[in-house]
């Protein structure tokens, strides 16, 4: 109580002292006046990664942990969530891929233009300090995946970590991250880059071959059911990372339940243990309506 | 004097409804799966109600739909639901809940009613909820004219003569006239009222993006900010209808369901209460309460439902 007590009276003599700002992020910082909303940032920076998917790099000083993502609101369209796939100095990043209506409109956003981000939101990547790790990121799924590998790289680094990255995609162009991530196994469907075949087909050649102390997953959902059961099967600890509809981001609308477990809070990332509870996990997802349908 | 805990009895009866303890999950707050209703179930309910439900499916509005400010929540989700089919399917088998579950059930004209609540009757429901309050949904509640004594007379009667289950009408705290609404539904054969859906419409611009935050703009205010509107609408109707009371509004801790039982509910309703303390939020209300009554003497909770009137 007492501690509760200075820690506000704290926060209060740094609001005066002009050492939070209040519209910021560090507004969390004040326990009491906590609000979930869209925090305007400027775009600082807009790359290219593919012909689909552009980073779009933005100030901010959250805090997060690999996995989590934010809530994007264009005001007047609409508000999805991202990952956060970038972070470095109090610049954070987000890969967009251009899908529908809102990611074509972030897609024509310029540096200079805002946009509104609300969280991070969501539980991410436990990070251990395994010496053999496998990462597998199908198609856009690998954004969520790069922060880890960072981080693992970072508390690892003198300790001889042997992280091997696998990324999948259809072809060659839609490869992602090939200049941050220099040895990634890359396959593609068509066989135009990498192993012709999908992360699926090369993680289970590995497997065979190689013993990993945790993989870590993140893309379409039959493929992290399938990357899950070979776990399973060679007794391989992992934790995936699931996509459902988003609307509150924060646990209460039940939009994006998968077998009464909330993506937007007791996820995204899931270990084998709750998987393995999750009897929709790779069948039943939800649509926009809220309609269990199968995946 | 103090009680031991083991003697402390929070079991109380809504409409010959048993209920282990006082506290019900509020419509839209994550009954949307049977798998979630199960988990606030098993984290302390002691009833659960699931998402409104109309006729068709509905999309709801864009996103954002829910927001918080420093003392409450604002929402305008716009009743998105899978339409009754899909719902009857979603909740067939309710045996797996191990508390009451009450539908909600929502329309845009005394037919759709009708046809969900005939569209639910082989699910294994304890009650029928029918919210005619909502601020903020075209078609549906307020923006409906289902917040007047007649059309509350009509769709509960129709409601009525369909279902032999228990029927709550949920009713706005922003008419002052909520006891003649209240009466109407009584009147109409109403089992119960549940006071109160969210209160206003309000609205939250962002100063910086120049624009209302919500894509409807307005959306419902609930949480906080509406506790001590919805016990002062408990306390006029538990003087002004017989029917019981199922208070709603801002209850996060036993304290809050105390007041609002005191008020006159004879049960309380918990949403935004999920956000502010989690999905165990059921468990810890009752476990405060029980401490409460331990130090204040008191044994049986139904002994303080409307003792604050004269
Ligand atoms: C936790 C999480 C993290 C994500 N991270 C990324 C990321 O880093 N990069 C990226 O490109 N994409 C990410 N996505 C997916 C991204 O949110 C959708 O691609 C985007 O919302 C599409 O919107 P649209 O209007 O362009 O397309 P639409 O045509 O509206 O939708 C295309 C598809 O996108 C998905 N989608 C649409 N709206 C939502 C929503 N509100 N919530 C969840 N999925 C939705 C649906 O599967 C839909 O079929 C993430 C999704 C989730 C759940
Ligand atoms: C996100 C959200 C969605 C809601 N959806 C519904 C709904 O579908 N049907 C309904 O009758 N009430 C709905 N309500 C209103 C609540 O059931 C409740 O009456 C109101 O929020 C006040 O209680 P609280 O302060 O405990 O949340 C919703 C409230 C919120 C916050
Ligand atoms: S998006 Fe609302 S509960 Fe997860």
């Amino acid at each position: 109580m007492v501690l509760k007590t200075l820690k506000v009276l704290l926060v209060l003599h740094m609001i005066k002292r002009k050492k939070i700002k209040l519209v910021s992020f560090s507004s969390r910082e004040i326990e009491e006046k906590k609000a979930e909303q869209p925090v305007m940032v400027k775009i600082c920076k807009i790359t290219k990664e593919s012909p689909g998917v552009k980073i779009f790099f933005f100030e901010s000083d959250v805090k997060f942990t690999p996995g989590q993502f934010v809530m994007v609101w264009i005001p007047l369209l609409d508000e999805k969530p991202f990952t956060i796939s970038y972070f470095q100095d109090n610049i954070l990043g987000i890969s967009v891929l251009k899908r529908g209506l809102f990611t074509s409109v972030l897609h024509s956003k310029k540096v200079g233009d805002t946009i509104g981000i609300r969280g991070p939101y969501g539980r991410g990547f436990n990070i251990k300090t395994n010496l053999n790790v496998c990462v597998v990121g199908g198609g856009i799924g690998m954004a969520s995946l790069t922060t880890l590998v960072d981080k693992l790289n970072s508390v690892n680094n003198k300790q001889g970590l042997n992280i091997t990255i696998i990324h999948g995609a259809r072809t060659a162009a839609e490869i992602l991250y090939q200049k941050r991530f220099r040895d990634m196994k890359l396959c593609t469907e068509d066989g135009t880059a990498g192993f012709k075949g999908t992360a699926v087909d090369l993680f289970e050649n590995l497997i065979k071959r190689q013993r990993f102390d945790t993989v870590y997953a993140c893309g379409p959902e039959k493929m992290l059911y399938k990357i899950f059961e070979l776990c399973q099967r060679n007794k391989t600890n992992c934790e995936v990372s699931l996509d459902r509809y988003i609307k509150c981001g924060f646990g209460v609308c039940g939009q994006c339940d998968c077998s009464g477990r909330r993506i937007c809070v007791d996820g995204p990332v899931f270990n084998m243990e709750e998987l393995s509870e999750m009897k929709d996990f790779g069948k039943m997802t939800v649509t926009k309506t809220g309609e269990r349908v199968i995946c | 004097m103090r009680v031991s805990v083991s003697k402390i009895d929070l079991s109380v009866s809504l409409c010959n409804i048993k209920l282990t303890n006082p506290t019900i999950l509020a419509s839209g707050i994550l009954g949307t799966t049977k798998a979630l209703l199960k988990r606030v179930a098993e984290n302390g309910a002691g009833a659960v109600t699931i998402k409104s439900v109309s006729v068709e499916p509905r999309e709801g509005h864009k996103n954002p739909t829910v927001i918080t400010f420093e003392a409450g929540m604002l929402n305008a989700v716009g009743y998105s639901n899978p339409g009754v089919e899909a719902a009857a399917r979603e909740f067939k088998d309710l045996q797996d809940v191990s508390v009451p579950v009450i539908a909600s059930v929502i329309g845009t004209q005394k037919k759709d009613f009708v046809r969900v609540v005939e569209g639910f009757s082989k699910t294994k429901f304890s009650a029928i909820e029918i919210p005619l309050s909502c601020p903020h949904t075209p078609g549906f509640g307020l923006l409906a004219g289902q917040g007047t004594p007649k059309a509350t007379f009509e769709i509960t009667s129709a409601v009525r003569r369909l279902t032999k289950l228990p029927v709550f009408v949920k009713v706005s705290p922003n008419i002052p006239e909520i006891c003649t609404i209240a009466k109407a539904a009584e009147d109409a054969g109403a089992d119960a009222i549940t006071a109160v859906n969210s209160m206003g419409p309000g609205m939250i611009i962002n100063i910086e993006a120049q624009k209302p935050i919500l894509s409807f703009k307005v959306g419902g205010i609930s949480g906080d900010a509406l506790r001590p509107v919805a016990v002062r609408c408990v306390y006029d109707l538990y003087k002004a209808i017989k029917i019981p009371i199922i208070g709603v509004g801002g209850i996060s801790t036993g304290r809050h369901a105390i007041e609002m039982l005191m008020a006159g509910a004879s049960a309380v309703e918990i949403g935004t209460g999920v956000y502010y303390r989690g999905v165990d939020v059921f468990r810890k209300v009752c476990g405060e309460m029980t401490v409460w009554m331990q130090e204040n003497g008191i044994k049986n909770v139904k002994s303080i439902i409307g003792v604050a009137h004269d």
